[in-house]
């Protein structure tokens, strides 16, 4: 995973540059994979808030973004969860209040996406 | 009044403070309390972790999810180093050798905080250094897998105060440590949940704001020792807010004000239930526990409204 | 050069923290070391320095907080004792590891059970192995030196780790002495200003310092600190030429006193170390051949330079003023290693002295000086000195 390094080359004092944990992909824990339903989503952002692994990105769209009922949603608003770190937890298909998020198993998803 | 898009923008955009890639349990809401509670800072902050679980699985060498100077040192001194990171923050600009303002933020969980960490957290509150305190509180030493701490409610069964064939768990209620907090008469101290992100980030935001230390103390149920589905921490941190089991309020200057006021308090029961903490409770002749409980819930919910009527200021 | 000043040790170690004006000084208060927070707060209270004092409600806060500014890219001061190293010690284990270079000035207190406030070095004998440097001091004017010595060895770029200074409690910390204070402005410059490349505080660039290290770097880090620790002696050895030409003085790694032609030589630390002379003065008076050696340097300790320095000297009684209960005493070990490595090897003898404080008179030493003279000598078993029955 981590390149092993010589005694001579680990950092003074413990110290590490920022944000080096970005290269550590938290997505092969996943056993359920939310899937999003764009049309259904208000962007409220109640899921963002509570993703505990920062894994749902959002845009500032000028223009705006198809949502719940055909609305267009503009400002900021959510774009597909980053799979790379996302572990599957399923807080946002719970908490979302427009049900715009469903979680099947990777299995499933992994069919699914082959068979496209 | 702050609003979800502008946490939303501050938490998942490049200038983010803490990223993806730490190895935080699945449904673990820490994560979401402190991006939340570092977005509510408009200055570079300066972190300080106690050992823990937020240290552990956000600091895996070579991996750090820190996009914000970081550091830790042992289980018991968040406090005490943030009071000498402050201290060096005045000396040095006071020299002229660094320039710009900065927040200072210690966090520990209920363990480094209640227990281990509270003569650290009392010593620094007394001498009033500027900075703001984050427990995150899950009720025990789950990080080691589910010990028995200060903030442990009454009738948990912990492995280190288990339930047994004489034992309902433990036996006492837990500290009230806002009120303790609340005694050294610092500005700002606060109790909230990880369910409710515009009223953290608002009280984070008092809190760093405030002029002298504060404390925040947030409840954060933990997905791998209260033992319930990974999707489900928010609903039982909504559920503790429903039944009084941990309300949300703050006091500001000493004035204590009540957040939160459930019209129909839901009984203790569905907070309790799908927790196997409490599974014990559950079996019959154990009722009495419950009953107990709810009545101390009901008594110190009736304080708590008394206090913020009364005016009294803390 | 310098004014000499009638001062006790805890007020020398004081005025060489009002020559360096920290930019930090935490420290909880402890009998013996009272008197140098208290002699440093009067400083900040006069603005005689403007240093940001943190008065901490214990010495684990103390040195946590001394970590906390010392991250943040402050040069950071602390002081303590006995008890209070002892509450501290986790985190004084930590430091070294963060390569913090903390200056800590420790004077030396028995450590507790019995209870007990006076000298002998069972406190630091208790932190050794962790990874500071430790220098030893016979006065207070070299408790003054040194400390001003330690601020450079310890944040010299090839070292980067803590020192302790240490000195006797009460025999040298209350006791009165003159001592020559050099001028503030060439102390100054001698001093320099703490480098803020490691800053934390430098927002600009975020890093994450101390985090989680499992099996596969931990000992390399380990390692890593250990040659930090061998960089000590020739940093030692560079800051002590500059420091000379402030005081005229020299900067061993140990003193040796009529060592040259001695058939007998004793090693002690700290304040006996001036008793010892007396006694060699003493018995070179009498027209016997003894010498003395006091170790300055005690982490890194230089054993080649000892083995050096002792290699021709048949016999040698290592003084100890704490014990390794069930084992050999600490610098009687030290020593021992040092000349396992000569073909001829010395007769040795080990012996404990001044727990607790209790005094040790030339008398006393002079017997030493005798017994080893005499030849009658038990490698197998420490002997004690002024102890009854």
């Amino acid at each position: 995973m981590s390149e092993r390094k010589t005694w001579q080359e680990v950092e003074l004092g413990i110290e590490l540059p920022a944000a080096t944990s970005l290269a550590y992909k938290t997505g092969g824990w996943r056993v359920l994979r939310p899937i999003f339903d764009p049309s259904a989503c208000t962007h409220c952002m109640i899921c963002v808030g509570y993703c505990p692994d920062m894994a749902i990105p959002v845009a500032t769209s000028e223009a705006g973004v198809a949502g719940k009922g055909g609305r267009v949603f503009k400002g900021v608003v959510r774009v597909a969860t980053n799979l790379d770190y996302c572990k599957g937890c399923g807080i946002c298909a719970h908490e979302c209040p427009s049900k715009a998020i469903t979680m099947i198993r990777e299995e499933e998803a992994e069919q699914a996406s082959c068979k496209l | 009044m702050p609003t979800l898009q502008e946490i939303a923008l501050k938490t998942s955009g490049a200038d983010a403070r803490i990223v993806s890639g730490h190895r935080m349990c699945s449904g673990c809401g820490i994560g979401s309390i402190i991006k939340t509670v570092l977005a509510a800072s408009d200055k570079p902050v300066i972190v300080i972790s106690a050992t823990g679980c937020l240290e552990v699985v956000t600091t895996i060498y070579p991996f750090t999810a820190w996009n914000t100077p970081w550091m830790h040192v042992t289980f018991e001194n968040a406090a005490s180093v943030a009071a000498g990171v402050e201290a060096a923050y005045k000396a040095l600009k006071r020299r002229g050798k660094i320039e710009g303002d900065v927040n200072i933020l210690a966090v520990a969980g209920d363990g480094g905080t209640y227990d281990i960490g509270f003569q650290a957290l009392s010593g620094a509150l007394e001498r009033r250094h500027k900075f703001m305190y984050l427990a995150y509180d899950n009720e025990g030493y789950m990080n080691t897998g589910n010990q028995r701490s200060g903030a442990t409610p009454f009738g948990a069964s912990t492995t280190t105060v288990p339930a047994g064939k004489i034992s309902l768990g433990k036996p006492q209620w837990r500290k009230n440590l806002v009120e303790i907090v609340a005694a050294h008469r610092i500005p700002y101290v606060a109790q909230a949940a990880v369910n409710n992100t515009i009223d953290l980030y608002k009280k984070a935001q008092k809190g760093f704001n405030a002029d002298g230390p504060a404390v925040l103390v947030v409840l954060q149920p933990c997905t791998s020792n209260w033992s319930f589905d990974s999707s489900l921490t928010i609903q039982y941190s909504k559920l503790a807010i429903e039944t009084n089991f941990w309300p949300l309020y703050e006091i500001e200057n000493g004035v204590v004000h009540v957040n939160t006021k459930p019209s129909n308090r839901k009984p203790i029961e569905d907070f309790l239930k799908g927790q196997s903490r409490f599974r014990h409770l559950f079996k019959p002749g154990n009722e009495h526990v419950i009953v107990e409980m709810q009545k101390m819930i009901d008594d110190e919910w009736a304080r708590l409204l008394k206090l913020e009527e009364s005016g009294i200021q803390l | 050069m310098g004014v000499r000043k009638a001062i006790t040790g805890a007020q020398a170690a004081a005025e060489a923290m009002r020559q360096i004006n920290p930019d930090v000084v935490v420290a909880y208060p402890i009998t013996p070391q009272t008197p140098i927070v208290e002699e440093f707060a009067k400083y900040v209270a006069d603005g005689v320095v403007d240093t940001e004092m943190v008065p901490v409600e214990s010495e684990h806060s103390a040195m946590s907080a001394a970590v906390g500014a010392e991250t943040a890219g402050a040069r950071a001061m602390s002081a303590t004792s006995s008890q209070g190293l002892a509450l501290m010690w986790e985190v004084v284990a930590a430091t070294p590891g963060l390569r913090l270079p903390i200056v800590v000035s420790l004077v030396n207190r028995a450590l507790s059970a019995p209870i007990n406030i006076h000298c002998d070095h069972s406190d630091v004998m208790g932190v050794t192995t962790v990874g500071w440097v430790q220098i030893f001091s016979e006065n207070a004017q070299e408790v003054y030196e040194n400390t001003l010595l330690a601020v450079r060895v310890a944040e010299d770029s090839r070292v980067q780790l803590p020192v302790m200074v240490n000195q006797d409690g009460f025999i040298t910390s209350h006791a009165v002495e003159p001592v020559e204070i050099f001028d503030d402005a060439l102390v100054e410059k001698f001093v320099g200003v703490r480098s803020l490349d490691r800053a934390l505080l430098d927002v600009e660039h975020a890093k994450s310092v101390g985090p989680l290290v499992l099996p596969d770097h931990y000992f390399e880090f380990k390692r890593a600190q250990e040659e930090a620790m061998s960089k000590v002696f020739e940093v030692y050895r560079e800051v002590g030429t500059e420091l000379s030409a402030i005081t005229g003085k020299q900067y061993p790694f140990f003193e040796t006193y009529h060592t040259d032609d001695a058939e007998a030589v004793v090693v002690v630390l700290n304040s006996a170390a001036g008793t010892a002379k007396a006694a060699v003065d003493a018995m070179r008076a009498q027209g016997k051949r003894v010498g003395l050696l006091k170790p300055i340097l005690f982490r890194p300790f230089p054993y080649a330079e000892i083995r050096e320095a002792l290699k021709d000297i048949p016999v040698i009684g290592v003084l100890d003023r704490s014990m390794d209960f069930g084992a050999c005493a600490p610098v009687y070990s030290e020593f021992r290693n040092a000349l396992w490595a000569l073909g001829k090897r010395p007769a040795m003898q080990s012996y404990i002295y001044g727990l607790g404080g209790r005094d040790i008179m030339t008398t006393e030493i002079e017997a030493v000086f005798e017994e080893l003279l005499s030849g009658k000598l038990d490698a197998e078993h420490q002997r004690y000195i002024g102890l009854r029955g």
